[in-house]
């Protein structure tokens, strides 16, 4: 028995170490031998190799067979690092799951800031309130199920009862389911108004002018005066014509903002303008603004014809209008005559921009100075 | 975004071809030649990174000082953030190695072979571009036979050999198959040349991390240097008396003995008092 034994036990020696070998001849073709593990990081499939490459620097000017040997090492650790994940099956196909990238990079854009809180966080927070845990179901005694405590087929909808008892004080002609509905949809819109109100918060947007304009009967002095100002410009001529209350003060920091340029950005542009006002600073002559210097004399002369025309009437009416529209035509070209310089002359068939370039032209010696 | 400089040859315009083939979907490649230097302004960089809201660019041109240039940077912010120049010495381009190619979009394998890209300080920026250039975005899951290429970068004598193959795998005897390499894409021969790396508080500022993203810290477990890992637990108080310890059968105690031990202790109490 013993020796029968003693065979039996060589024979499973035997086969324990034939599977052995089996073993490892199966692994070598997988196996590859290295002084230095790599380091691996499998979410970005990833593998880093550390040894110096010595084989490669015995090979001389072309190392591809070299190159591609020792890719082929690295990349059957790679992959038998990879097979070695938890894997399932998903639609027929064998899929691993990755884990988490190690590598630290760097970011593409800067940290989101932190969201401000909502009003309700922010009373709850100062109320001390914190957040209950609530079931998702409850049972509803009407129809016999379970259902949601909120949402679609919710357990207690008051809008969706079929008998609604007229409470004592109401109308009994008044609509009440109509009056649940509207209830609910103004609870809706006022959700909705609250939620964009927050992420408007959150990021810091303008908010669209109408949001304080709708009368709600607790704006505040200032909002009332805001939306007073809004009101008095939304008109078609942009405010120009309406009239102020007997007592009412003109509305400050209303004008326009004065746009400034940076304080460096273009220097060539400075440096010109710089230069521009030195030269202006040291010439002698002085700069005539030809567009300025001319719209100024329509005006004086448009003022003058106005005041020329009140005169007529006045005397005319008093006199009994002998001179009559006959003096107005006289009394045009004398007066603005004098004051018309040459060149201005043909201000009327080319306009003052061909003009514009020459300032220092010599059709204008002591012209309108700027004021 | 792959970027032609004022001056760009042939050989730099197949570069950036063959590299916007490797990262299709997620390139773009603009066709007209840009005269700019990254290196003297970065402005005209950072407007088409607002414009196209890349944030990795590759900028390749071609002068006489600096042959097959090409310049590989990062940005943050829409504002650079790392720049490396590296010189193409020798170039194999995707269609002049006659192999079937793998579809576009698989996400590639990276290996890095050589101990250079830990030693300096450039080497080591070198591959963090590199991995971020070249790595797809990042995916839970991957199916195991979708790994079909793998970018092999090898630093070796003051060079990187950059190559890239395709993967061909061969029954073996157990799961892991066995690997066979076929050269199928661009291989690069590349020199380092200048640098412009970001000041150190740029790049912290770069790798910051929201707080939900930081590795969550397990309370109560440290690791040794040895790898030990060490636990604490918190017990409440025991009651000794209560504790449940190995009943040995011989030394129950007896009902008679129980009842002498009782009355003893009663006597006792009555001579204390």
């Amino acid at each position: 028995m013993s020796s029968g034994g003693a065979m039996e036990g060589q024979s499973v020696e035997e086969l324990l170490a034939k599977a052995e070998r089996d073993e490892a001849e199966k692994l070598q073709r997988i196996t590859v031998h290295k002084e230095l593990e790599l380091e691996f990081d499998l979410g970005n499939l990833l593998a880093s190799d550390r040894n110096p490459p010595t084989g490669l620097r015995r090979a001389g000017p072309t190392p591809e067979a070299e190159l591609q040997a020792l890719a082929r090492d690295n990349t059957q650790l790679l992959i038998n690092q990879l097979w070695q994940l938890p894997t399932e099956r998903v639609e027929e196909a064998l899929v691993a799951r990755l884990p988490e990238p190690t590598t630290r990079l760097p970011r593409e854009k800067p940290v989101p800031r932190p969201r401000p809180l909502t009003r309700w966080q922010q009373f709850a927070r100062l109320k001390g309130i914190r957040p209950k845990k609530k079931t998702n179901l409850v049972w509803d005694e009407v129809s016999g199920q379970w259902r949601r405590r909120w949402g679609y087929q919710r357990a207690r909808d008051d809008t969706k009862e079929w008998l609604i008892e007229v409470p004592g004080g109401a109308d009994p002609s008044e609509d009440q389911f109509a009056k649940r509905i509207q209830a609910k949809k103004e609870r809706v819109a006022k959700n909705e108004l609250n939620r964009l109100r927050n992420l408007a918060r959150a990021h810091k947007m303008q908010l669209p002018s109408a949001a304080g304009m709708h009368p709600t009967g607790h704006q505040s002095k200032e909002e009332l005066g805001r939306a007073m100002q809004v009101a008095k410009v939304s008109t078609a001529s942009v405010g120009r014509f309406q009239e102020r209350l007997p007592k009412e003060k003109a509305p400050r920091g209303s004008g326009k903002k004065r746009k400034f340029q940076p304080l460096f950005g273009d220097f060539a542009a400075e440096k010109k303008s710089q230069l521009e006002l030195l030269r202006v600073m040291k010439s002698k002559k002085p700069q005539l603004d030809v567009t300025r210097a001319t719209n100024k004399q329509m005006r004086e002369e448009d003022q003058e014809e106005a005041a020329k025309r009140r005169k007529m009437s006045q005397k005319g009416k008093r006199k009994g209008g002998r001179q009559g529209p006959g003096g107005k035509r006289k009394g045009v070209p004398p007066s603005q005559g004098g004051k018309r310089k040459a060149g201005l002359g043909s201000k009327m068939n080319s306009g003052p921009l061909p003009l514009g370039g020459k300032r220092k032209g010599g059709q204008h010696h002591g012209g309108k100075r700027r004021k | 975004m792959l970027i032609k400089g004022g001056n760009a040859n042939s050989m730099v315009t197949q570069v950036l071809k063959d590299v916007y083939a490797l990262k299709k979907p997620y390139g773009v490649l603009y066709k007209k030649k840009n005269i700019t230097r990254p290196f003297e302004d970065q402005t005209s960089l950072e407007f088409f990174s607002k414009k196209s809201d890349c944030s990795l660019f590759m900028f390749g041109s071609h002068n006489k000082k600096r042959p097959n240039n090409l310049v590989i940077g990062r940005m943050y912010d829409y504002h650079v953030l790392d720049m490396i120049e590296l010189g193409i010495e020798k170039f194999v381009s995707l269609k002049d190695i006659k192999n079937s190619k793998c579809p576009e979009g698989t996400k590639p394998m990276l290996i890095f072979a050589g101990d250079d890209f830990d030693v300096t300080e450039d080497y080591r920026r070198l591959k963090s571009l590199l991995i971020d250039f070249f790595r797809g975005p990042t995916v839970p899951n991957i199916r195991l036979a979708g790994l079909e290429y793998v970018l092999h970068f090898t630093a070796l004598n003051g060079k990187i050999y950059f190559r890239s193959y395709k993967l061909l795998l061969k029954k073996s005897g157990c799961r892991t198959p066995r690997i066979e390499l076929e050269e199928m894409g661009p291989s690069l021969d590349l020199v380092l040349r200048r640098t412009h790396l970001a000041s150190d508080d740029l790049y912290k500022l770069s790798m910051k991390m929201p707080k939900a993203l930081k590795p969550k810290k397990k309370k109560n477990v440290s690791h040794d240097t040895f790898g030990t890992t060490y636990g604490r637990i918190h017990m409440q108080k025991q009651d000794l008396s209560k504790l449940q310890t190995r009943k040995m059968k011989g030394l129950k105690k007896r009902p008679a003995e129980r009842i002498t031990e009782d009355q003893e202790k009663k006597s006792k109490r009555i001579k204390k008092n």
